[in-house]
């Protein structure tokens, strides 16, 4: 993984010191609210129902061990011993008191970690595969342009004040798992006829209240034009992008306002300028970066070790974990881990400061210290043995990390809701919670197989609920909280923006939709078919009908 | 005269900069005075603005488009922008376009909603001098060019980007 050198180091060590000093004129007021405000989003700090809330970087999903035990001293020592990870693949600590925040951040900085532009109208975290590098279905490894990527965004000059806030995702494998086409910009590694590396360019796609999903404004851009490309795309958004209303300043708005077509030619009349300029990388610049994350020393294994077959084979419940909670790894013999956050009556995404120690020591023992946080809010041990596989999964319950649910009803992606976010029309966490207690049945929850379920406490859907097979959204409705159910999203290489199947539900009346709605697809489903294939297939109606039908 | 920052150091200034009024309406400018002028009034009558004993400059707004100035940037003393709101970015975009496109050399200076915290950013993509807000310090936002050591990206002051300078000290 990425390490700093000095000069990485001095950046994020004088940004927390910008930074405190900003907070100490806020605080003796030479500094309005104002003023502040867009000044601390900018370091991922928010002001919320209860207390601040601190967003820290976790720059694609890649964690070391050490830098998960920081985490861990500064939930106990700064916050209530816990902390969320998001649909980002960020963590957010959600009791911070802001005089401490300073502090926080400096414990941050020496293990080369910072929440610079986790919030704010700039380049957020760029997010990726959290499986990238290990995937079986890799084709190029994405790791080395996000870390170039990171840098470049990074406290860039040009573009701290944009008219909105400003996401890129960037996959490399066959699936994708960095959910590309709804970002304000998807990268795709890919390789032309001609066998040369570079960048597949979709602009414009966006949740929110206005989900669209992205375009591709470039097939091909070899790999050396990427900076002198996201630059020209930047500037024609920042000085083309609406500003008057903050519902429609993303760039989808603007993509859209001038059509992808027009958008593409303004961006490449830009781009001839900064073409072939200071920014264009050689190969010994992507080689420097690549150079940080090749292979660690694996070793020749086969796959499907005795113990790990017998164990298979023995116990049911070890298998359903492995079957669930385990992706195929690049080498033989190894696999990933994920630790599920998705317990029922922990919020999801939600983890412990004894859970990240934990996950932290399993890193070390079983893997190369290394962990990824999925942007489905869990945590994966990205190297482990199968012949360890067994006794990580006896830990890994230990720790209430175990519920073998990933990809199943119940690995809920989940905003914080209206809980703690003062944002959010309603709340988020309990509602999860019902629908996991539902559906805790494992045989009839694995019956039902993979399914997303994303769930959004308001229009800005943080938990992505339009690309959920099945999606919630909080509404308000007369200061009450009700919930409306999509159907048919998806996220992947076949992004599809869900349907509202009808009015909207009281909060107690959600688990038993869900109910209704399985029922159907249990009852229509062909050999084999998942849910979102069904719901494709028969579309909405049959849903509707069952859902809504009028009892008698 | 009021106190401005130009080229790192606090000096007293001159220039009168001529703003519509409420009415969108412009006040009479004396003959003898330096003024900075807003584009439109610029494109509208040049050779009047050029005739008057005192200095003319041109003061961009956000959404002005820095090409309609780049036949008349060598012979301007000054080129200013506006940033009506310090949370609107596009200022920086035309500092750069003006600094690195139209290779403007001259006095490039940011009026508006400009303090300490934004002047690092707005150096960094060409302004060379700064109007500090009304009731902001000026003494202390000297100390915004030095926020950070180092940079990232290419720039107007360092366009040698921090990845190509890194791999060549290798």
């Amino acid at each position: 993984m990425y390490r700093y050198d000095e000069v990485d180091h001095r950046i994020v060590r004088e940004r927390v010191e910008q930074f405190r000093d900003q907070t100490q004129r806020f605080l003796a007021g030479q500094l309005s609210e104002d003023e502040f405000r867009p000044l601390r989003l900018m370091n991922g700090l928010y002001v919320q129902r209860h207390a601040p809330m601190l967003r820290v970087a976790i720059p694609y999903g890649h964690l070391a061990s050490h830098q998960l035990r920081k985490l861990a001293h500064i939930a106990r020592q700064y916050d209530k011993s816990y902390a969320h990870l998001t649909t980002r693949q960020n963590i957010q600590f959600n009791w911070p008191e802001l005089a401490r925040v300073p502090d926080i951040l400096a414990e941050l900085a020496e293990v080369e970690m910072h929440a610079i532009q986790t919030s704010g109208n700039c380049v957020r975290n760029t997010t990726t595969d959290a499986f990238a590098g290990v995937a079986q279905d890799e084709l190029l490894d994405p790791r080395a342009y996000c870390e170039i990527i990171r840098q470049w965004s990074t406290l860039h000059p040009e573009f701290a004040f944009l008219p909105r806030k400003f996401k890129i995702a960037v996959s490399g494998s066959v699936e994708d798992r960095a959910a590309t086409q709804v970002h304000d910009i998807g990268l795709h590694v890919v390789r032309n006829e001609a066998g040369e590396v570079g960048f597949k360019v979709i602009v414009g796609g966006g949740l929110g209240r206005t989900p669209i999903v992205g375009e591709v404004v470039k097939s091909f851009l070899p790999t050396r034009h990427l900076l002198t490309y996201l630059d020209a795309v930047l500037r024609v958004y920042n000085r083309f992008g609406r500003r008057d209303n903050k519902y429609k300043a993303r760039i989808k708005i603007l993509v859209k306002a001038m059509t992808v077509e027009a958008f593409a030619a303004k961006v490449e009349d830009e781009w001839l300028h900064l073409k072939d300029g200071p920014s264009t990388l050689r190969d010994v610049d992507v080689a420097h970066y690549a150079s940080f994350f090749i292979d660690p020393d694996y070793e020749q294994l086969s796959a499907n070790p005795p113990e790990f077959s017998s164990k298979l084979a023995e116990e049911p419940a070890f298998a359903r974990w492995v079957e669930r909670n385990t992706r195929l790894h690049k080498r033989a013999g190894y696999r990933s881990v994920v630790l599920s956050l998705k317990k029922t009556g922990v919020p999801p995404g939600d983890i412990s400061a004894e859970q990240m120690d934990a996950a932290a020591d399993w890193a070390d023992r079983f893997g190369y210290g290394e962990l990824r946080v999925a942007h489905e809010q869990n945590l994966i041990l990205p190297d482990v043995r199968e012949s360890d596989l067994y006794e990580v999964w006896q830990l890994a319950k230990s720790q209430g990390f175990a519920t073998p649910n990933i990809g199943l009803l119940t690995d809920i992606i989940c905003c914080p809701g209206g809980d703690f976010c003062s944002l959010a029309n309603a709340r988020s966490i309990p509602v999860a919670e019902a629908i996991q207690t539902r559906f805790e049945d494992l045989d009839y929850l694995f019956d039902l197989g993979d399914i997303d379920c994303n769930f959004s406490g308001c229009m800005n859907a943080c938990g992505h609920h339009h690309i959920g097979n099945i999606g919630i959204l909080g509404v308000d409705k007369n200061g009450e909280e009700w919930y409306q159910i999509t159907l048919g999203g998806s996220q992947g290489s076949h992004t599809t923006i869900g349907k509202v199947i009808g009015p909207s539900f009281a909060q107690a009346d959600v688990p038993l939709a869900f109910e209704k709605i399985m029922t159907v697809y249990l009852e229509q489903r062909a050999a084999g078919e998942r849910f979102i294939e069904t719901v494709r297939r028969i579309g909405l109606d049959p849903f509707k009908e069952r859902v809504y039908a009028k009892h008698h | 005269m009021q106190s401005i920052i130009k080229d790192g150091q606090i000096v007293q200034d001159g220039w009168q900069i001529l703003r519509a009024d409420a009415e969108g309406q412009y006040p009479a400018v004396a003959p003898d005075v330096d003024v900075i002028i807003p584009l439109s009034q610029w494109l509208a009558d040049k050779a009047s603005w050029l005739a008057r004993s005192g200095k003319t400059a041109v003061w961009l707004a956000p959404a002005d488009d820095p090409q309609r100035l780049a036949a008349d940037l060598a012979a301007l003393p000054l080129v200013a922008v506006d940033f009506p709101a310090f949370t609107d970015g596009r200022g920086y975009s035309l500092g750069r376009l003006l600094r690195e496109r139209y290779s403007y050399a001259g006095e490039l200076r940011a009026l508006g909603d400009v303090w300490v915290d934004l002047l690092h950013y707005l150096w960094q993509v060409g302004f060379n001098a700064f109007e500090i807000k009304d009731g902001k310090a000026i003494d202390t936002a000297l100390s915004g060019y030095d926020t950070f050591t180092e940079r990232y990206q290419s720039t107007h002051r360092e366009p040698v980007p921090l990845f190509r300078r890194r791999v060549t000290s290798l």
